[in-house]
C-alpha cells in the first residue's frame, strides 16, 4: 500500500509538473508575452526594455525554470491592474471560493444520496420518475441561467433573499444552489444505479432470503458498496466545482478567485491568471491525491496492488 | 487426401466476421430498438428542430436579429411594437425581435458544437486507438497528458487562452476541441483493451496483418460505437460551454446573436424586462435536454451496462 501510495504522489508532482508548463505557457501563446502583458500604445523602445527588464530574451527553458521555481515560492509576480503580489490576491479570495464550493458539495450530497436512495428503492414509482426528471434537468440547464433565474424570482420578485455579495448565510444559499445543482443531478443519477447494481447482487437477496427485514439490508450492505463510486465522482465533480465557480461568482459578485479571474482576464492582467490557474488546479490535484488515499481504506482490492 | 486447393486466399477462408463493421441489417434493428424509447425518440425531434431553426433561420426568422429600432425597446412578450408587428417573446433593449435572435443563435452553438466534438472525437479516438493497442510507455504518456488535462478548472483555462488570442470562431472551436479529448480517449481505450484479446484480433495477426491495418479495420468499427455516445452527450457539453463563453463577452462576437450573449445583455435588465433573459436560457435548455435525452437512449440501446 505505501508502494500505491509513493506512486500516486509522484504521479501528483508530475501533473503539477505540467500544470505549471501550460500556465507558463499562455503568456507565449501569441509568441510574444511583452506585448500581452503591456498596454497596445506602449512604443517599440519601451517594448524592447520591458522585455531586458523581465528577461524574455533569455533562453525559453531558463525563463520557465524561473517562472516553476518562482512558483513554488508563491511568486508570481505582481499584479499589472493593483499593484499587488498576485499571490496574495489569489490566496486572499481563496476561502470565498472553498466556502462557496463546499457548500454547493453539501446541498448537493445532501439532495442528491437520499434522492437516489429513494429513487432506487422506489423504482419506477411516482418518486422515482420525478427525481428523474428532475436530475435530467439539472444535467441539462446552464448554471449561469439557473442563476440569473433565481435571481429573478427570489431577489427582485418576492425580496426574499440577496443577489450579491458575501456575509450571511442568506447570502450563500442562492449561489450554492446553482452551483450546486448541476453536481446533485449527476450524484443523484449515480447514486440510483450504482445501488440499483448493488440490490439485485446475489448477496442482498441470500440476506433477504434469510429473512433479513429490508432496512438493515438497504443500508449496511447496499450503501457501503454504492458509497465507492460517488466518493470517485466527489473527487471529479470538486474539479468541476471548483471551474463552475467561475460563472456562478460573476453572477453573483461572490469575491472569490474565479471572479478574479474573469476581471483580470478583461484586464489583461496575467500574472493574476496565472497564479489563480495555477493555485486551483493544484488544489484540486491535492483533493483528488486525498480522495484517492480514502478510497484504498473504501475498497480493499485497491489496497492490495 | 488431396490437400485443399491453395487459390483460395487463406483471409477468405477464415471467417473474420465478429471483427467487421455492423451490417446494415444490424444498424436497421439497432434503430428500430432506439425508436422504441419514446424519450430518446423526443429528443431526437427537439434536436432535429434545432438543427432545421439553424439552417434555415433566414426564411423562418422573420426578423432582422441584427437591426436595431430603439423606439422599440424593450416590448413585453407577445405585443405588437408601433408598426403593428408582433413579437412573440418580445424585443431587447435595442429594438430587436428575441425569438428571431433565438433563432439565429442556434448557429454559432451547433457550429461551435459540430465543430469542436469533431476535433476532440477524432483526437480522442486517435490517442484512444493508440494508448489502448500499444500499451507500454505510450499509453503512460497519454494517460498522464490525461491527467494533467483534467486537473484544470476548464472554464478558466479556455478563457485564459482565449483573453490572449482574442475571441474568434477558430480559436474557440480548437480551445473546446482540444481541451475534451480525454473522455473520448478513455472511452476508446477501454474498448480497444477489450477488444485487443479477442479471437478475430488474434487472427487477423497470424494471417499477417499489420498493426495498422488491424487498428483500422477491425478494432475501430468496434470502438465506434462507445465513441459515438459519448460525442453526442459531449455535443450538450459543448453547447452549454459556448453559450458560457458567450455569457462573458468571449465567445462569438456581436452583432452576431449567441443564447450567451443574450443572456449577458438580459442580465441588466433583470428587474425590469424579464424575458431578455429567460427565453434564450430557455432555448439552451431545450438544445441540450433533448441532446442528452437522445444521447441516453443511445447508450442504452447500444448496453445499458456501459458505465458511460
Amino acid at each position: 500500500m505505501k508502494i500505491y501510495l509513493a506512486r500516486r504522489l509522484a504521479q501528483s508532482l508530475l501533473v503539477l509538473l505540467g500544470v505549471s508548463f501550460v500556465v507558463f505557457f499562455i503568456l507565449y501563446l501569441t509568441g510574444d508575452p511583452a506585448l500581452v502583458l503591456l498596454p497596445p500604445d506602449a512604443s517599440a523602445e519601451d517594448v524592447q526594455k520591458f522585455r531586458e527588464v523581465m528577461g524574455f530574451n533569455d533562453p525559453f527553458i531558463v525563463q520557465y525554470g524561473r517562472f516553476f521555481l518562482g512558483a513554488l515560492r508563491g511568486d508570481f509576480g505582481q499584479s499589472v491592474r493593483h499593484g499587488e503580489p498576485a499571490f496574495n490576491l489569489v490566496i486572499e479570495r481563496m476561502p470565498a471560493t472553498f466556502e462557496l464550493s463546499g457548500a454547493a458539495l453539501l446541498v448537493a450530497l445532501c439532495l442528491a444520496i437520499p434522492a437516489g436512495i429513494v429513487s432506487a428503492v422506489r423504482r419506477n414509482t411516482v418518486i422515482d420518475y420525478i427525481s428523474t426528471v428532475v436530475a435530467l434537468l439539472g444535467q441539462s440547464m446552464p448554471t449561469f441561467w439557473l442563476g440569473i433565474m433565481l435571481i429573478l424570482v427570489f431577489s427582485v420578485q418576492f425580496n426574499l433573499l440577496p443577489s450579491s455579495g458575501r456575509g450571511t448565510l442568506e447570502h450563500l444559499v442562492l449561489p450554492a444552489i446553482t452551483l450546486g445543482l448541476f453536481t446533485t443531478a449527476r450524484i443523484t443519477r449515480l447514486t440510483r444505479s450504482g445501488m440499483l447494481e448493488v440490490l439485485s447482487q446475489d448477496y442482498i437477496r441470500t440476506a433477504r432470503a434469510k429473512g433479513v427485514s429490508d432496512p438493515p439490508v438497504v443500508w449496511k450492505h447496499a450503501l457501503k458498496n454504492a458509497a465507492i463510486p460517488i466518493v470517485t465522482i466527489v473527487g471529479i465533480e470538486l474539479g468541476t466545482l471548483l471551474g463552475g465557480s467561475v460563472i456562478t461568482e460573476t453572477i453573483f459578485a461572490w469575491p472569490g478567485v474565479g471572479r478574479l479571474s474573469v476581471q483580470a482576464i478583461y484586464n489583461r492582467d496575467y500574472p493574476v491568471v496565472q497564479a489563480a490557474v495555477f493555485l486551483l488546479s493544484s488544489t484540486f490535484v491535492l483533493v483528488n491525491l486525498v480522495v484517492d488515499v480514502l478510497y484504498t481504506y473504501l475498497d480493499p482490492r485497491i489496497r492490495l496492488r | 487426401m488431396d490437400p485443399a486447393p491453395i487459390s483460395v486466399p487463406l483471409s477468405r477462408a477464415v471467417d473474420l466476421s465478429a471483427g467487421r463493421a455492423p451490417a446494415p441489417r444490424e444498424w436497421a434493428l439497432f434503430a428500430r430498438r432506439l425508436a422504441r424509447r419514446r424519450t430518446a425518440l423526443f429528443g431526437l425531434v427537439v434536436v432535429m428542430i434545432v438543427i432545421v431553426a439553424a439552417l434555415g433561420a433566414s426564411w423562418i426568422a422573420g426578423y432582422d436579429p441584427t437591426e436595431q429600432d430603439i423606439t422599440n425597446r424593450l416590448r413585453a412578450p407577445g405585443s405588437q411594437d408601433a408598426a403593428g408587428r408582433a413579437h412573440l417573446f418580445g424585443t431587447d433593449h435595442l429594438g430587436r425581435d428575441i425569438l428571431a435572435r433565438m433563432i439565429f443563435g442556434a448557429r454559432p452553438a451547433l457550429m461551435v458544437g459540430f465543430a469542436a466534438v469533431a476535433i476532440s472525437g477524432v483526437l480522442g479516438m486517435m490517442v484512444g486507438l493508440l494508448s489502448g493497442y500499444f500499451g507500454g510507455w505510450i499509453d503512460d504518456v497519454f494517460m498522464r497528458l490525461a491527467d494533467v488535462q483534467l486537473a484544470f478548472p476548464f472554464i478558466l483555462l479556455a478563457i485564459a487562452v482565449i483573453g490572449v488570442l482574442g475571441p474568434s470562431l477558430p480559436v474557440i472551436i480548437v480551445v473546446i476541441g482540444v481541451s475534451s479529448w480525454v473522455v473520448y480517449a478513455r472511452v476508446v481505450r477501454g474498448a480497444v483493451l477489450s477488444l485487443r484479446e479477442r479471437e478475430f484480433v488474434q487472427a487477423a495477426h497470424a494471417l499477417g496483418s499489420r498493426d495498422g491495418r488491424v487498428l483500422l479495420r477491425h478494432i475501430l468499427p468496434n470502438a465506434f460505437t462507445p465513441w459515438l455516445v459519448v460525442a453526442t452527450l459531449d455535443m450538450a457539453r459543448v453547447i452549454v460551454i459556448e453559450s458560457a463563453l458567450s455569457f462573458l463577452g468571449l465567445g462569438v462576437q456581436p452583432p452576431t446573436p449567441t443564447w450567451g450573449g443574450m443572456l449577458a445583455d438580459g442580465r441588466v435588465y433583470i428587474s425590469t424586462a424579464w424575458w431578455l433573459a429567460t427565453f434564450p436560457g430557455l432555448a439552451i435548455l431545450v438544445t441540450v435536454l433533448g441532446i442528452n435525452l437522445f444521447g441516453d437512449g443511445l447508450r442504452d440501446t447500444l448496453d445499458p451496462r456501459l458505465k458511460l
